[in-house]
């Protein structure tokens, strides 16, 4: 089992209410634009806090309102690749892939600099200035931000959206590559059901 | 017209109360800045106008204030004397009046500053594996760097012009709390004293206008200067 998730999330007036289970590979939570889909991805990641519920990911419990739990973010090993991508401006494409690796504890860490840097094809970005990247250059650094910081899995928000057919090919061939070989649970959060049929293998579906 | 040794000394005398006061009242202004930009709290509007005062109350105010406090017998006076040290009628009083002007325009620029940065990088960073701390130093610190610092070079201009809670507080003595103000407004009271209050103005222009070029440049380079100019 890896997602297992009963949550009810606040979003002013609303109350989403979501609850799946998912045993591997990549889970798709689909749903139109509004059914709060990147509220239950910030729920996952400790970024919202839930009102009541349960999430469990590979066993760990990481939110459980009658027992109360709540692991902060940086406590719950989840990597997260955002929409708006959120690489630190401040920092070169070098230091944002560190900065999670750095935090990471010894034991979590399952890939290096290099071979992330190889896995992604973003060696010869090492140097540049986040805002000097392109959409599908950012996008492979983010994901491999996410991988160095050791995640136990992966939260992506719209990892498809916004990018060519060549670049989103890429795209889709990084994420069954990390299924594959790297056996992250993957949490997808997509709009777009071509891409959901052909890369979940668990759908949930968020009505509004 | 040469500036003489005594009048050297009045410039650095000023210099040596400003650097004080920006580095006593920096910590205080960022923390109230940081309070006034990322927390809500019943009593913000109060705390917000409480910090802003000394910007319109007159300043003999602020300065017969400041003597309440540091008497003797009043609170401050108590606390230093503990300490073994008094700021009446010294240099050191000087440098705290002037803090207390300049802690407005200080929490006014490091706020902006701190309301630029932007809260989802601080999110991105704790998914990383970052605690609240670690976030504050590697994401919200440096990202806010350059209005921290156009804020301290505003706070050590501001307190370069400060005239009249220092002389209210501290009085005007040579060598001890008669800053370049001070100075101008002394020899203006003297016959024949028109080339040293050129000398002392030229002087107080181009320092105050350096600060406030360095101050402006720093928040372009931050781009929170689009967002509003702190004066």
């Amino acid at each position: 089992m890896s997602f297992d998730v009963d949550v009810t999330v606040r979003r002013g007036e609303r109350a989403i209410v979501c609850r799946f289970a998912s045993a591997g590979g990549i889970t798709a939570l689909v749903g139109p634009s509004g059914a709060g889909k990147s509220s239950v991805l910030e729920a996952l990641a400790g970024l919202l806090r839930p009102e009541a519920g349960r999430i469990a990911v590979g066993g760990t419990v990481l939110f459980d309102s009658l027992a109360r739990v709540n692991l902060p973010p940086e406590a719950r090993a989840c990597g997260v690749m955002f929409q708006d991508l959120r690489l630190f401006p401040h920092r070169r494409v070098l230091g944002n892939l560190l900065y999670g690796q750095r935090l990471a504890p010894p034991e979590r860490r399952f890939l290096s600099l290099e071979e992330v840097a190889d896995f992604l094809d973003i060696a010869p970005l090492l140097g540049r200035r986040p805002r000097t990247l392109s959409g599908g250059e950012a996008q492979r650094v983010a994901i491999g931000r996410a991988l160095l910081s050791g995640p136990r899995f992966l939260l992506m928000d719209e990892p498809l959206t916004a990018l060519d057919d060549a670049r989103r090919e890429a795209i889709i061939a990084v994420i069954e590559r990390i299924r594959d070989e790297l056996a992250l649970p993957i949490l997808l959060v997509s709009h777009d059901r071509a891409d959901v049929a052909r890369l979940a293998d668990t759908v949930v579906e968020l009505r509004p | 017209m040469g500036m003489t040794g005594e009048e050297w000394g009045i410039v650095l005398l000023s210099l040596q109360v400003s650097l004080a006061a920006m580095a006593g009242a920096l910590p205080l202004a960022f923390v109230l800045a940081w309070v006034l930009a990322r927390l809500q709290f019943p009593g913000k509007i109060l705390l917000d106008g409480l910090v802003h005062l000394p910007l319109v109350l007159p300043p003999v105010v602020i300065g017969w204030l400041l003597l309440i406090a540091f008497a003797p017998e009043g609170p401050g006076g108590r606390l230093l004397a503990l300490l073994g040290v008094s700021v009446l009628f010294r240099w050191t009083g000087a440098a705290i009046a002037a803090a207390v002007m300049a802690l407005p325009l200080m929490v006014r620029a490091i706020r902006l500053s701190l309301e630029a940065v932007d809260p989802r990088l601080e999110a991105a960073a704790r998914t990383l594996g970052a605690g609240p701390w670690q976030t504050f130093w590697t994401i919200t610190l440096p990202l806010a760097a350059p209005g921290v610092l156009a804020g301290a070079v505003l706070g050590f201009a501001r307190s370069l012009g400060e005239f009249g809670a220092t002389i209210t507080f501290v009085s005007n003595i040579p060598d001890e709390t008669r800053t370049l103000p001070l100075a101008i407004y002394a020899a203006l009271q003297l016959p024949g004293g028109d080339g040293a209050v050129w000398r002392l103005a030229l002087m107080a222009v181009a320092l105050s206008l350096a600060a406030l070029v360095a101050s402006e440049a720093l928040t372009r380079a931050s781009g929170s200067g689009r967002g509003g100019h702190v004066l």
